[in-house]
């Protein structure tokens, strides 16, 4: 247990839980876009397993990581653009569509490899690129925080970035409030005369470029390449995060770091030979738990504001 | 014969036209990737009735995929998105095995009970996620996913710990006794006397859904909850009431299909028939009675997949693509819509 413990506060460890909250962070900004325009991406799932699969096997036939990263967007826009246009043109239940859109990359993306590469495991047989790791001046020679914090790979950064970059675009742009109106009341929207289809579109097109970010970091920042289930239930649980953070990107991000922390200690506790089942289901338990602690206080904080304007009145 | 309504003989022809449209685009995506193209259509489309094996495992797979259907069929009429069916299905499948691996009971007690004993795990399951949201507020959605991992990790601890048979060579348990197995009912095939408990359990639900009040008030909290808590109907015990149901027949598919088709118990990942049971019951739109139907027709695609995938270049996954689209199309309400226009201008027409 002291090993344990000692585990914890190594910055290595630390190091490793932004790097894994890395893909969970795109994703679940990806939620909370399409979320607060009303659209509820599901397939965030397969989006990023769409994406990590063409990253990869862009970066590998052209060598080059822009290509890769281009590559990786055009494949998650491919399952965005297909909910998008099942959902808001032919009208399928979004949640539905969501569904089966996984259910397709999933199958789909084994399909590919086997026909672009003879291979239903992986990109083994290409030599995929991953994205560099950056060294911030200055912070890299402070001792502790600078192992943490520099260092890290482009994306992560990049991941970081986005939330302030979706923050603004959500509070601070006319598309941002309009997008936020459409998900208020599709109606109220309709009658000032905004085309509410379009800001959907326009919304899932916006979320399935994050998530693809976050596929893209997998087979081309974690892993070197895509392998066969390794997006492993992180769209869900991004869509976990995105819920617990109330739909609002600061507090989602948090949300991201705690499951990336569970994440990060399951990783430990490998090494700590406690039995593998264990380990790989405290992500998951992590997420459950914090998913009704957070909609627990959430329901009560309602309560209270709702109790106050009752009084006030 | 009665005569079809104009909303069901307009279904029909879209359902048939989203079938087309998968066709042809399993053809063409043939046409692009294959060397032997005819030669792989042929083993997709007739390979499953090629022989009496092939199409005894097109009626085992119906099996499975049927009561996942009706268990999705049953969750989804309440309107609420909970997937827990697919953590059901392991765990009935693994408490099934460990139940028959730690006791001594003669045949046909010693199935019953595990089956039955698979239902209650399935119904405890995926009744979580329900009360999670109604305790809470939790998204069931969300929850039933996450849970699904949970229950995976944690059976698969004791398949692989406690009950692991070490000389199988592969993380399996012991040997199922030959007394809990359900028994071959056609010979030449591996079809098992599930059919039979499908085949109740098919019934019960079509009576259950249209000919009780439960099932009657279930499709009412399904149309519009609001509305059906207006005309007095306890809604949320509807609701908790139908993912029990549904849970308990997961429960008994995991349990059937572990005891009807394997000799030990060794998944070791989430099966996908929760997910398999989504596309069955909106092919089935939800109703029981066509839930065998929508299975037959999925297990003949996935079984002519495999055949193909055997014999030519083309991998069983393409299928996935097409299962894909025929449920969005099958989904889509304004799918073809025009033509509904045009269809019900002629009808009034021809009647006026």
């Amino acid at each position: 247990m002291d090993n344990f413990l000692s585990y914890l506060i190594d910055p290595e460890f630390l190091y490793s839980v932004f790097r894994v909250t890395t893909p969970l962070l795109f994703a679940a900004l990806a939620s909370v876009v399409a979320e607060n325009a009303g659209a509820s991406n599901i397939a965030l799932e397969g989006i990023m397993i769409f994406s990590a699969l063409f990253g990869a096997i862009g970066s590998g036939i052209t060598q080059s990581l822009t290509l890769g990263l281009l590559f990786a967007i055009c494949g998650g826009l491919i399952i965005s653009l297909l909910l998008a246009y099942f959902a808001l043109y032919l009208k399928t239940d979004i949640i539905l569509s969501g569904i089966a859109l996984n259910t397709l990359a999933s199958g789909g993306s084994v399909f590919l490899l086997y026909v672009i590469l003879g291979d239903k495991g992986s990109t083994s047989a290409l030599q995929c690129l991953t994205f560099p790791t950056i060294n911030i001046p200055i912070i890299e020679n402070i001792p502790f925080v600078g192992e943490i914090i520099s260092g890290q790979n482009l994306l992560t950064y990049i991941a970081f970035i986005m939330v302030w970059v979706v923050f603004y675009l959500l509070y601070h742009t006319k598309l941002g409030k309009y997008l936020r109106v459409v998900g208020e009341s599709p109606q109220a929207a309709e009658s000032v005369g905004l085309d509410v289809r379009k800001l959907k579109l326009t919304a899932l097109l916006i979320s399935g470029v994050l998530a693809s970010l976050g596929g893209a970091f997998l087979s081309m920042g974690y892993m070197s390449g895509f392998s066969r289930g390794m997006v492993s239930g992180r769209g869900f649980i991004a869509l976990a995060a995105a819920a617990m953070g109330m739909l609002s990107p600061v507090p989602t991000m948090i949300a991201a770091i705690i499951f990336g922390f569970a994440d990060a200690v399951s990783n430990i506790l490998a090494a700590l030979r406690i039995p593998d089942e264990f380990v790989k289901l405290i992500p998951y338990l992590v997420t459950i738990i914090g998913l009704i602690v957070f909609s627990q206080i959430r329901s009560s904080s309602e309560k209270k504001r709702r109790k106050k304007v009752l009084s006030s009145t | 014969m009665r005569k079809l309504s104009f909303d069901s003989k307009f279904e029909i022809i879209r359902f048939s036209v989203a079938i087309l449209i998968a066709l042809l685009l399993s053809f063409i995506i043939i046409l692009l990737v294959s060397d032997t193209p005819f030669l792989a259509l042929q083993k997709l489309y007739l390979g499953p009735i090629e022989n009496l094996r092939r199409f005894g495992n097109v009626i085992e797979l119906a099996i499975t995929l049927s009561f996942a259907g009706l268990s999705i069929a049953i969750i989804f009429s309440s309107n609420e998105f909970n997937l827990a069916s697919e953590g059901a299905f392991y765990a009935s499948g693994a408490v099934a095995a460990m139940f028959v691996l730690s006791n001594s009971l003669p045949a046909i007690i010693s199935p019953f009970l595990s089956i039955l004993l698979g239902g209650v795990v399935g119904a405890v399951i995926v009744t979580i996620p329900a009360v999670l949201k109604k305790k809470w507020g939790a998204s069931e959605l969300v929850s039933s996913l996450m849970l699904n991992f949970i229950v995976l990790y944690f059976a698969r601890y004791f398949i692989n710990n406690v009950f692991k048979d070490p000389s199988a060579g592969y993380n399996a348990t012991y040997l199922l006794p030959e007394t809990a197995k359900l028994s071959k009912i056609v010979s030449g095939t591996r079809i098992h006397s599930g059919l039979i408990i499908l085949i109740v359990t098919v019934i019960a639900c079509v009576l259950f859904m249209e000919k009780t009040k439960w099932g009657f008030e279930l499709t009412q909290v399904g149309r519009n909850r609001q509305f059906a808590k207006y005309v007095g109907i306890n809604t949320s015990a509807i609701v908790i009431m139908s993912q029990v149901l549904g849970g308990f027949i997961a429960g008994v598919g995991g349990a059937v299909e572990t005891l009807g088709m394997y000799t030990r118990f060794q998944w070791q990942s989430l099966p996908g028939y929760g997910f398999d049971g989504v596309i069955v019951a909106i092919l089935a739109k939800n109703k029981p009675r066509y839930v065998p139907i929508a299975a037959f027709f999925l297990a003949y695609i996935r079984i002519g997949a495999d055949k193909m995938a055997t014999s030519t270049d083309v991998t069983s996954e393409m299928i996935a693509i097409i299962q894909g689209i025929i449920i969005m199309l099958v989904a889509a309400t304004a799918f073809l819509s025009n033509t509904r226009q045009k269809m019900l201008v002629k009808e009034v027409r021809n009647n006026g």
